[in-house]
């Protein structure tokens, strides 16, 4: 019985993960989690070398970051990828985010987009997804 | 001649004065941990902080918007924790008239908007036809004020609801006995609005309605109210625009006007423009515009060539 439902699950995720693949073309149109990791490597190297927002990455572990965000943008595109990080809001209290820093992370984003050659109208897909997270990001 | 040199002139001064100046806040825009001078949080107001093409571009009445259009967007690139300050040139050149308009705004947290602007509408030859004098001038002051009610045109992309806000124009006209003659009630008038303005983000789309209550004719440059009908009447604004990229925008614009005047009939309005924001401190426009009849010339089609420059 046990095994019955375990196989049901693992067909259930099976489907509902090859149906998230083949209903949300973002996550292709972004090159799939290997195209969203190249963005990510590059964006992450935009927000460290901008002066407007790289002191705010001081205490954060780059790498599980990286991680994070490439899996966090995966699971918002409809990719087939699980977020273990924290919550944006969690992620993101204490400090003190304006929404100027908001819209930096933004623009740093949108440059590594367009360096991975993702389309305009695409990255305004991905950014549509991500701007109510501003309500939890943006906390000053 | 004289006018189009002259606002040149003050136009290259502006922009140099802007982008000399861009770089001194870009270094001051960074989060405020560390206190700093007066001065230095008094540039830091200028947070220029809204991504390019959110503050729109500023529109005939020099108030935040399209071209004709009025937008519920605060003008200027400030957030709301800062502000933002631009300053506006607009020509535009109509068969058998033409029409220069000016002005500052400035925006304050990205809620309240204050404007100004100085229109000057040129007769030209039909200044003469109408016994007026060549190239006879009507100048239009306009005083605006707009505040943001609810909603974020930008951020809210998970809901319905746009951008709204509410404003007022206060115009006023010299040349009271002309535009009495013509028959205009009054030289000067106050117009009040309210805007609805989405960023259909995804679609890479922006949407603006706009009402307006007014009894200007012709934007007010022929008075306001008049012997055919002295009361306010709704009019209608709308732009539709899409973005090509973050510095590149093309759309239309509707707007609707009263038809007060006994003397001539009234059209209404439209345009298609391409905006192009080369920075955040300055933007040009260039549209195609039909103001239809004004007075006694049918088909004012014609260039409209604007320039935005902010800190």
């Amino acid at each position: 019985m046990l095994r019955k439902l375990a196989l049901a699950a693992t067909a259930a995720l099976t489907i509902s993960t090859s149906l998230a693949l083949a209903d949300d073309p973002l996550f292709h149109d972004l090159g799939g989690r290997d195209g969203i990791a190249t963005i990510v490597d590059d964006a992450t190297s935009n927000f460290l070398a901008d002066p407007r927002i790289k002191a705010t990455f001081d205490n954060t572990n780059m790498d599980r970051f990286k991680t994070n965000l490439t899996d966090q943008l995966c699971v918002v595109a409809g990719g087939p990828c699980v977020y273990k990080g924290q919550s944006m809001h969690d992620a993101h209290k204490g400090l003190h985010l304006t929404n100027a820093d908001f819209n930096a992370l933004v623009e740093d984003l949108q440059a590594g987009m367009e360096k991975a050659g993702v389309s305009f109208a695409t990255q305004n897909r991905l950014l549509a997804r991500l701007a109510p997270m501003h309500r939890d990001v943006v906390t000053k | 001649m004289i006018h189009i040199a002259s606002r040149a002139v003050l136009a290259a001064l502006f922009v140099t004065a802007a982008t000399a100046a861009a770089p001194a806040f870009a270094d001051d825009s960074t989060p405020s941990s560390g206190g700093g001078s007066v001065v230095d949080q008094g540039m830091a107001m200028f947070d220029d902080g809204k991504l390019l093409a959110t503050g729109g571009v500023s529109d005939l009445e020099g108030a935040g918007g399209g071209g004709l259009a009025t937008w519920a967007l605060t003008t200027g690139y400030g957030t709301r924790d800062g502000v933002g300050l631009d300053g506006h040139f607009t020509y535009i050149a109509l068969p058998d008239y033409s029409l220069w308009t000016e002005g500052v705004a400035v925006g304050l947290w990205d809620r309240v908007e204050l404007s100004y602007a100085h229109l000057t509408f040129d007769t030209e030859k039909v200044g003469a036809t109408l016994g007026l004098g060549k190239d006879f001038e009507f100048d239009q002051d306009v005083v605006g004020a707009k505040v943001k009610i609810v909603g974020d045109a930008v951020y809210d992309q998970d809901s319905w609801i746009p951008q709204v806000a509410v404003g007022a124009q206060y115009k006023s006209t010299d040349h009271v006995d002309i535009l009495h003659a013509v028959g205009a009630k009054s030289g000067d008038g106050t117009d009040f609005y309210i805007a609805a303005t989405k960023l259909f983000l995804a679609e890479s789309l922006l949407v603006d309605v706009t009402l307006r209550e007014t009894k200007a004719n012709q934007f007010g440059i022929l008075g306001f109210g008049g012997d055919k009908n002295d009361s306010y009447s709704t009019e209608f604004e709308g732009s539709a625009a899409y973005l090509f990229s973050r510095d590149f925008a093309v759309g239309g614009e509707v707007r609707t006007k009263p038809d007060n005047l006994g003397i001539a009939r009234e059209d209404d309005a439209w345009d298609v423009f391409a905006a192009y924001f080369i920075n955040k401190h300055v933007s040009v426009t260039l549209a195609y515009l039909d103001l239809g009849n004004i007075v006694i010339k049918d088909n004012q089609q014609g260039a409209y060539l604007s320039l935005q420059v902010g800190l």
